[in-house]
């Protein structure tokens, strides 16, 4: 009795977690938000799906006919499954420094922003320009012109 | 998919297989980084704009406070005909149009002045020595001011309520929104679009000043341009080009501040140039431009015919005839108890439910929970009157409903009193919501036409009413600003409507963009956007969210902080065995309720408040990181929390009494004004209370109140920010 409790406590306190992230991009106050933003409410809830991932989940929240919106009554059911399942984990800091280790192919310890530059918008789920550039900003050490990827780990 | 995969190197694979593995997952990585990042942007955004509309409150009750002053003013002791006429005293002035061009000509301009000195008719030289003096930080002297602002009243009487241009002269007209004092947008946009020209025609759709502060520098040089090109410069009333608004604002106090010896003549001047400048521009017929919008009895071509310099502020109403008075008085004092009453009695909605808010917001957001902020309240509001106008002509609001209270306010200068006739309102009153209407109405998405009761004036208009106009006019477009946005620009009413809204960073750095409109022959418009940053180094994504956030958190613990009494009894009855732990949901039901904000509180709660080992919020920690600034004077913590949550509406009044501006206004005006105060809020305070803090206050025991150091105890401080600055 006390599990189914916690259950419904959890699945509430879920619920609510997702309504509170889909208000913040819900302009008109109408429970629709633009489809364009889906992937930012579902990241900001702590999940990491990949692009394709998104196309995926989007598919499935359109309307028949799209409008280009999309509704929370349809989207609450798939977003708390993907919370419950867990789906989408958080990627470690562990393996986002291996990851920079493998595109550091010559172990210098630091990155090109050229070379950077050259996976992240030729392989995987290439960047636009503007991720790119973005990116770069945050990352490459104004003095050295490198981006030193061990800083960014504790 | 999904779960995270590691990246074994085997020597089998190739590397660029495990390469793009990588890639992928730095990819994923990086854009859950961002929406993060978004996330944080989009509520910070939310927080500003939730503060501001509840900073309207702020305005509705000062309004009410004003009325409630002249209701009680007989039983004022001795003091009522001073403290009124304080209110309501619209210095006559006495001297002749020539007497006075001579006075301005006459003062002497000393040796030593660096600045510009201009010489009328102007030319293109004094707008280049302006912009140049302002570049570097140069005030223009007062005698320059006098004698612009003198010629600009000049010019503008001469100009009709309407504007009528077109673009068949020029390429393309600029279209600019508010500015508020921003004077870097303003370079910005003259930077990156070329100063006004006859080939190069500007409209600045008003709001000039207020709230920055530059916008005493603002206006000097729109106006020069006004004078230089007047063919080619165009400028429309705001909102905030209104006396009353710029006590409250920072415009009047800018001007006091910089022009110690002119200032007052410069405001009066300014009080008759803000009234005369024209209400609406119209493009080839087709497109209108207004400052805020347009309601159901928006008419241009009685819009036409309106007497514009009667208008000085939206707050100062067409008299009524004193029976209605009375009767409004009754249901006022009554309802004024009622609505100190405790945080979740609904309060009377009588006006505000009529408003069908676009915006969720309890639509009961009145009186007893509202708190004053201060820095980021940057909306206005002016008090409607209209409430009972509007839907029925002359029947008084319904007891004990919300009071209209300006109805109340009786204008000087406006000479006649105007009895209340059957059944059409008298013709001031129809022009003043003509005017009011076109300043202070917003968009909304749903049809129809309703009160913006937040506000206190104008209406929300929905797209049939846009609709309905543009017919009416044959016109295509309305462009309005009025509402800041987040790119700077924003259609709706199917695009029928554009805002346009030209002060970037106007919450805070990194808050939002400013953009303006060229428009050519064929009337599409076109959008520049831009964004003035405080360091040459371009800030990333990261430092500008954290910096307006930091902001936005800060204003919102403030407001947590001036109800905190408040909260902490509504948190204590959800924790009966007193372990200073609530459950999340508990915490952000008691918030939204108290504060009547509404905004994500669970999204907010982990920077606002702390959670115990057992996953429970600790209330209390929402209000460790503000303490009150020092030194206090010696009041109970309630009278503290009171003093804070008020000062804002205070610093007005005071700022009202003190006619001479001098900052300085005497113990036994502080006192009947502290008085009437906390009758009016249903505070329970002591005479003697009041005495000993008037005393304390009275520093150097001369009998007179420096009230800004007075309000300056009671601002707070941020124990972060301090700890965060000895860090270095």
């Amino acid at each position: 009795m006390a599990d189914k409790y916690s259950a419904d406590t959890i699945i509430t306190e879920t619920q609510k977690r997702i309504s509170n992230a889909f208000d913040v991009f819900d302009h008109e106050s109408n429970k629709t938000v633009d489809v364009r933003e889906i992937g930012t409410i579902i990241r900001s809830l702590g999940c990491f799906p990949s692009e394709a991932d998104l196309h995926d989940i989007i598919a499935e929240l359109e309307e028949e006919e799209p409008t280009g919106f999309v509704r929370y009554e349809k989207f609450l059911p798939t977003m708390t499954k993907i919370l419950l399942e867990r789906k989408f984990r958080p990627i470690t800091e562990d393996l986002l420094l291996q990851a920079f280790e493998v595109l550091d192919q010559q172990k210098k310890g630091h990155l090109e922003p050229e070379e950077l530059t050259k996976y992240l918008t030729q392989e995987g789920e290439p960047f636009t320009q503007e991720e790119m550039d973005e990116m770069l900003s945050a990352a490459v050490d104004p003095d050295k012109n490198v981006i030193l990827y061990k800083d960014f780990f504790h | 998919m999904g779960c995270g995969t590691s990246i074994a190197i085997e020597n089998q694979t190739r590397p660029s297989e495990t390469a793009m593995k990588a890639a992928i997952l730095i990819q994923r990585w990086y854009r859950r980084y961002v929406a993060h990042l978004e996330m944080r942007r989009r509520y910070t955004w939310n927080i500003f704009q939730s503060i501001e509309y509840a900073g309207e409150q702020d305005q509705l009750q000062l309004s009410s406070f004003f009325s409630f002053m002249l209701d009680n003013v007989t039983q004022m002791n001795g003091n009522g005909p001073d403290l009124i006429s304080h209110l309501l005293d619209s210095v006559v002035d006495p001297l002749t149009e020539e007497v006075r061009q001579l006075k301005y000509e006459q003062i002497v301009v000393s040796e030593s002045y660096s600045g510009p000195r201009l010489s009328f008719p102007l030319s293109v030289t004094d707008t280049n020595a302006l912009l140049s003096a302002f570049k570097e930080e140069q005030t223009l002297h007062g005698k320059y001011v006098l004698q612009l602002l003198y010629e600009t009243k000049k010019f503008l009487k001469q100009m009709p309520n309407v504007i009528y241009l077109s673009t068949s002269y020029a390429k393309e007209i600029t279209i600019c929104g508010d500015l508020h004092g921003s004077l870097d947008d303003l370079l910005l946009i003259f930077y990156k679009n070329g100063l006004p020209s006859a080939e190069n025609p500007y409209i600045f759709n008003g709001d000039f000043v207020d709230r920055g502060k530059k916008s005493t520098e603002i206006i000097i040089i729109l106006f020069a341009f006004l004078l230089l090109y007047p063919d080619h410069m165009h400028l429309n009333r705001g909102n905030h080009e209104d006396h009353i608004m710029n006590l409250r604002y920072g415009f009047t106090k800018e001007v006091m501040q910089k022009y110690k010896t002119h200032g007052r003549e410069i405001l009066q001047l300014l009080q008759d140039v803000f009234s005369l400048l024209p209400l609406a521009t119209v493009i080839d017929n087709k497109v209108l431009i207004v400052h805020g919008g347009i309601s159901d009895k928006t008419d241009l071509d009685f819009l036409s015919t309106v007497e514009r310099h009667k208008v000085k502020s939206a707050l100062r109403l067409p008299k009524r005839s004193t029976d209605h008075l009375n009767v409004r008085s009754c249901s006022r004092s009554s309802s004024r108890h009622s609505r100190r009453s405790r945080m979740d009695s609904p309060c009377s909605s009588g006006r505000s439910s009529r408003a069908s808010r676009r915006r969720k917001k309890h639509s009961t957001k009145q009186g007893s929970c509202s708190s004053s902020s201060s820095s980021s309240s940057s909306s206005s509001s002016v008090c409607s009157p209209r409430v009972s106008s509007r839907n029925t002509p002359r029947r008084p609001p319904p007891s004990p409903s919300l009071p209209s209270p300006t109805d109340v306010l009786q204008v000087p200068f406006l000479d006649s009193f105007v009895s209340l006739e059957p059944p059409e309102p008298p013709r001031e009153e129809l022009e003043w919501q003509q005017v009011v209407d076109i300043l202070w109405s917003d968009p909304k998405n749903q049809n129809g036409c309703s009160l913006n009761s937040f506000r206190g004036g104008g209406c929300y208009f929905g797209p049939d009413v846009t609709q309905a106009l543009l017919q009416k006019h044959d016109l295509c477009l309305l462009i309005r600003s009025h509402e800041c946005k987040q790119e700077g620009y924003e259609l709706c009413h199917n695009g029928q409507v554009i805002t346009i809204f030209s002060a970037s960073n106007y919450y805070e750095e990194g808050s939002n963009r400013g953009a303006y409109i060229k428009l050519g022959p064929e009337l599409v418009p076109r959008f520049f956007q831009y964004q003035v940053s405080r360091s040459t180094r371009k800030l990333t994504l990261h430092q500008r969210v954290r910096v307006a956030e930091g902001s936005a958190l800060r204003a919102l613990k403030e407001k947590l902080y001036a109800q905190r009494s408040e909260l902490m009894a509504a948190f204590q009855q959800y924790d009966i065995d007193n372990t200073g732990r609530i459950s999340t949901s508990e915490w952000a039901q008691v918030v939204e309720s108290v504060l009547r904000l509404d905004l994500p509180w669970r999204t907010l709660r982990p920077r606002l408040a702390r959670l115990s080992a057992d996953g429970n919020v600790e209330y209390g920690s929402c209000f460790e990181d503000i303490s009150p600034g020092e030194p206090i004077p010696p009041v109970t913590p309630n009278l503290a929390e009171t003093l804070y949550r008020y000062r804002t509406d205070l610093e007005i009044i005071f700022n009202i009494i003190d006619k001479d501006h001098s900052g300085q206004i005497s113990i036994e005006e502080f006192r009947q004004t502290w008085k009437l105060f906390t009758s009016h809020l249903g505070v329970a305070v002591n005479d003697q209370t009041i005495d000993d803090m008037a005393r304390s206050i009275d520093f150097n025991k001369d009998g007179s109140i420096d009230f800004n150091e007075f309000l300056e105890a009671f601002r707070v401080v941020h124990k972060l920010d301090v700890k965060e600055q000895q860090q270095g």
